[in-house]
Parts: C-alpha cells; structure tokens; sequence
C-alpha cells in the first residue's frame, strides 16, 4: 500500500476513535447551525407577530385633555394607562430605559383643537433603542390616522373632498419572491455550512501536526524510511474526509431543520429540497481542501494542542469575513467575487436558494479558483513540513 | 555499522555540536555517554536524518545521511527520546503501522508483527489501547516499532528514562540479543554505570565535542580513575567549553 493510503487509513482509524473529533465532526457543526438558525427564526416570528397583534401599552399625561382622541387609541389595539407624574419625570423615565414612550398632552390641546389651530402633542422616546422606536411608530402613526380622520371631517365640514389633500397615491409593488426573500435570512445559512465544514476537520488538523509533536510520536514517524510529503498529504487527505463528513451531515440536518421551521409565516419558501442538498455539496466541496490545507498549515506552526486550538478557532472565523461584508453592503453576485474562496460558494448558494438559473460560468471560476488556492495551501503545506523547525 | 565525520550543527548562536567523530561498528554496541546538554540528542538525530549537519558527515552502511537520507533511514530503527504512541491504537496497530509505512508487503506483516512482538514478549498487552500503558511498556512498543523493518542499525536515545528495574533489565537483554544478531547498537545515556555494563566502545561527550573515545577499561586507563564516575567526570573536564 502506498505510503499515502496508509497514513490515511490510520489518520481516519485513528480519529474515528477519538470522541473529541467525533464530536465536533459529527454534532457540533451539523447540530449547532440548524439549532442557532431555528432560534433566530422563530424570535423573528415571534417579534413580527406580536407587533401588529398584540395590545400596545401608552403611558399617556394629560389624557383627561382629549377623551376623543384617547377613545380612538383605544379602538386602535392600544391600552392608554397613567403616565409619570409631569414632563420632567416622563423625560427622566424614558432616559432611564425605565419606561420605553410617554404621550404628553398638554392642557390647551382642547381649544386649540377648537380653535382650528395646529394642536400640539409630545411623544418622548428614546430612538436609540429598537424595541421604543417600534412602538413609537406605532402610537404615532396611530395619531397621524386620526389627525388625517378630523382633517378629513374639517374638509368636508367646508364642502370640500378630502381628495384634495392626496395629490400623489403611492403604490409599492413587490416583486420579491417567497424563495427571495428568504435568501435575506438564509443567507446566512452558508455560514453555517463552512463553519460546520472547517469544525469537522479542525482536531484531525490539530492531531495530525502539533498533536503528534506533543505526544513525542512525531520524531519517530520522521526517522522511517518514507519522505515527509506523503505523509503530508495523506494527514491532509484525511481531514478532508473528516470536514466532507461534516458538511455533508450538516447539510442534511439543515434539510430535516427546515421542514420544521414556520417559513411561510414570514412569507418565505426557500428552495432546499433534496436536489439543492446535492448541489450544494458540490458547489462547497473545493473549499473542503483549501479549509484543510490553511487548518493543517495553521496548527503545523504552533508549538501545543491548546496553541492549535487557539489560532483556529480564528481561522474558524476568518471565512465570514468576506460573507459579512458582502452582506453588509447587499452586493449581488459577479464575476469578480467568484475569485474570492466562501464569498463564492455563499453568493451561489444564495442563489440557488432564491431558485435562479445557476451560472455556470459562476460556478466554474468558484470551483477552479478555490481548488487553486487549496492545492497551493497543500503544497505550501509539504514545503513546510520538510522544515528542521518542525520538531519544536 | 555507523561512522561519524567531524559533525557540527548549530541551533542560532547555540553550537551543539562542535565536530563530533566517532564509529559503531557491527556486531558491538556503542554508547553515547555525556552529561545533559552535551550534544547526545543532536548527534543521534542528525544520524536518524530528522536534522542536517552544518558540517562534516554521517553515513549508515556506507549510506550519506544527507545525499540519500531515504535510504539511510531504511537501515536505521530509531527511538528517540520520549518517543510517542497514538492512544487511540492498540500496540499492534502501532507496530502494524510502522511496517507498512516501511513499506513491508501485505502478506508478510502480520508474521512479521507477530514476530516481533514475540521478540519484545509484549504479547500480553498488544491488543489493549496504548492509552494507558506504563512507561515500560510504551517503551517497549516503541521500541517494537522501530525494529518492525529488521533495520541493520539501532539507535537508541535514553531508551532507560523512566523505566524501573525489571523493565531496564529486559531492555539490556534485547540490546544484547541484537548484538548477538550482528547488529549495530548505538545508545545514549546520561548513565556511566548502565553504560559500562552493556556498551563494547564507550564515546563521551561533552559540550558539543568528543572527550574520549574507547572501552571502559581504557577510559578508566587513560583517566587514571577506577571509580567510572570519577572517570566520568575527569573525561568531560578534558573539553573545554566555548
């Protein structure tokens, strides 16, 4: 058997037995994404739901000035109770977080209503925060609705239509699919894959370089009579079995996930159906070797297990980098990007989850371009390893 | 059969070795005595081919260790100092490892596995994970797995650290054995006595250098000492450091 076969059947044999690497291979990559995911969309459901359904509660000063308008608030799902004592103490509690809006209505509000003049109300919050903000919007829409109701009623108490006021009529239409808008919030799906990916190979990784070194097993492997590249290559080969494993478990677990996620209350139907599975194997499978090869390069300069850990949970990290950014600036796919390793495989799996035609062309420049940059980590790799330094 | 040629070797400013020359012929056993920091480990590493020498040359069986390391280390069963097992492998897994990366074919290593491991009588716990072996047994496996290619010559770095009475007496009747072979045994220790009774040639050394070269007989001769320790130390005191 070639020098090759047999440091990877011993490195999978080996690994297979170790519960830390089990571990992290098969459940903490494939279970953590789905089980992170489902929470965040159900919060989401949660939140969405319950800002139009449920009762909204108004601390209200000065109520007693407009039983009109309190009445109207309350036939909009919103509860007026009693406010601070005075306008200071409403200011003070809404800067302490103490109490999220206060409605201020001031004595004249009734006659200046009467009057016909502007009649003023005050709505303290603190914009800062998200949570006041949304219910903010709501009170104050809820306002401006009943303002529009006796403008509309002064209008027609003159003869005139309340049309006149609308010279514009905007419309939104919204040509975003069910699968598109879940791309929004799946997007960060591919993450997960990566990082489910890179998890799976990151003790055999560790095992396989500093590991060996720590143990003392590493000096004799290096006085046989076989040459360092080999087996290089075949503890890379090895890992790469390890975070295929991984990615392909994770994906799947992502596919049982789904079916129990309440999608289509957020009016979302992503596309990951088994095919979508399979093909996203695929699109991820060239960053398997360039993941092994940066965490074997990685853990091979590092002098201790614990040393190991430490530089790859950032090189766990390091894939979102360019994810993140992309996502923060809502870029689409092109062709430049495909260059980039995780940037592409994200961008196409987005795209295959909104449901558009695959580029191939896409496709192709993301698979030959990260099969480059992992062969060239490989034969970095090797090169390294033939270094004196390597025994510490 | 081992010969060493005025090797030097530096780590930065740290020279460790500073032309160490010296032969392990079949058929004899060799030890390499020094105190710690001496350059015993360096040497012996540079002979397995895990280092390169800055200076001067080794070769195994006529084999240059640096032009055909590939080769020399085919005839070299080296353990070195503290040598590891993977505690997730049985004993024999570790050894049938090793043969196969050795390149012995698939029909012979079991045999060849059984062989040996009757050899080092390690039969009772080769089956058992190598997690939780005593020192004298991972010793002993390790020292199955480096003689798993029938290697010519032996290395041996402190192959008795760590090892209690019974297991180090066993260990010197495999190294007599192997010499009885014809085999060239070449071991470092730290250790005059356990030296004198087990080594045909004794080479001392000492900051990087070789301060005596010769039986203990002769060592004992030319420093004019009877007490080995006290050869010991006036033979380490012939060299001067830097």
């Amino acid at each position: 058997m070639p020098t090759l076969l047999t440091v990877f059947a011993k490195e999978v044999v080996d690994n297979f037995r170790d519960r830390r690497t089990l571990a992290s291979a098969l459940l903490m990559g494939p279970l953590l994404g789905p089980m992170l995911f489902a929470f965040v969309i159900n919060l989401s459901i949660e939140r969405s739901l319950s800002d139009a359904d449920s009762t909204l509660q108004l601390p209200v000063i000065g109520a007693e000035h407009a039983p009109n308008l309190v009445r109207y608030l309350e036939s909009r799902n919103i509860e007026i109770i009693a406010g601070p004592a005075d306008h200071d103490a409403a200011i003070a509690a809404v800067k302490t977080g103490e109490i999220e809006i206060v409605v201020v209505i001031p004595a004249e509000f009734g006659q200046q209503l009467a009057d016909g003049e502007p009649a003023k109300v005050e709505l303290i919050s603190d914009q800062a925060n998200q949570q006041a903000d949304r219910d903010a919007r709501r009170a104050r829409n809820a306002v401006r609705a009943y303002n529009q109701e006796i403008a509309a009623l002064r209008l027609v108490g003159r003869g005139v239509s309340p049309l006149v006021l609308q010279a514009i009529n905007v419309d939104d239409v919204d040509v975003s699919t069910p699968s598109g808008r879940s791309a929004i919030l799946l997007g960060m799906m591919s993450y997960f894959f990566i990082f489910a990916l890179l998890m799976g190979g990151m003790y055999l990784a560790i095992d396989t370089t500093a590991g060996e070194r720590e143990r003392g097993s590493l000096e004799p492997l290096l006085s046989l009579p076989v040459t360092r590249d080999q087996l290089m290559l075949g503890k890379i080969a090895a890992t790469c079995v390890f975070m295929a494993m991984s990615l392909l478990l994770s994906l799947w677990s992502f596919f049982f996930a789904l079916k129990f996620m309440p999608l289509e209350q957020l009016g979302m139907t992503p596309n990951f159906g088994p095919a979508v599975v399979i093909a996203a194997f695929f699109v991820l499978a060239p960053f398997i070797l360039l993941g092994a090869a940066i965490m074997t390069l990685v853990a091979s300069f590092t002098k201790s297990y614990k040393e190991a850990q430490t530089w790859l949970s950032v090189v766990l990290l390091a894939p979102t980098m360019p994810i993140l950014i992309v996502s923060l600036l809502n870029v689409r796919a092109q062709i430049e990007f495909m260059f980039i390793p995780s940037l592409s495989q994200h961008l196409i799996l987005v795209d295959m989850v909104k449901n558009e035609p695959l580029n191939i062309l896409h496709v192709a420049i993301s698979v030959v371009s990260t099969l480059f940059i992992g062969m060239s980590l490989t034969w970095i790799c090797a090169r390294l390893y033939r270094r004196e330094g390597l025994l510490g | 059969m081992i010969v060493v040629n005025d090797i030097h070797k530096s780590f930065g400013k740290v020279q460790a070795l500073r032309g160490v020359s010296f032969d392990a012929p079949d058929g004899r056993i060799t030890g390499l005595l020094g105190p710690n920091g001496a350059g015993k480990s360096t040497t012996l590493r540079v002979l397995y081919t895990v280092l390169q020498p800055d200076q001067g040359s080794a070769a195994i069986d006529g084999v240059d260790v640096v032009e055909d390391s590939l080769a020399a280390r085919q005839r070299i069963g080296a353990l070195p100092h503290g040598a590891g097992l993977y505690p997730h492998l049985t004993a024999r897994e570790n050894i049938t490892y090793y043969a196969a990366l050795c390149g012995i074919d698939k029909a012979g290593i079991d045999d060849r596995v059984d062989g040996i491991i009757a050899l080092l009588e390690i039969g009772e716990f080769a089956d058992r994970r190598s997690k939780g072996f005593s020192q004298g047994q991972r010793t002993k496996v390790a020292l199955a797995r480096a003689l798993v290619h029938d290697p010519q010559n032996i290395i041996l770095d402190e192959p008795t650290n760590g090892l209690d009475v019974m297991a180090t007496r066993s260990l010197r009747d495999l190294i007599l054995k192997l010499k009885d072979d014809g085999r060239c045994v070449l071991f470092s220790s730290h250790v005059m006595q356990e030296v004198a009774a087990l080594c045909d040639d004794i080479c001392i050394i000492a900051h990087g250098k070789v301060a005596l070269d010769d039986s203990a007989d002769g060592i004992r001769e030319r420093t004019a000492c009877d007490d080995l320790e006290d050869a010991f130390v006036a033979a380490i005191q012939m060299v001067e450091p830097d």
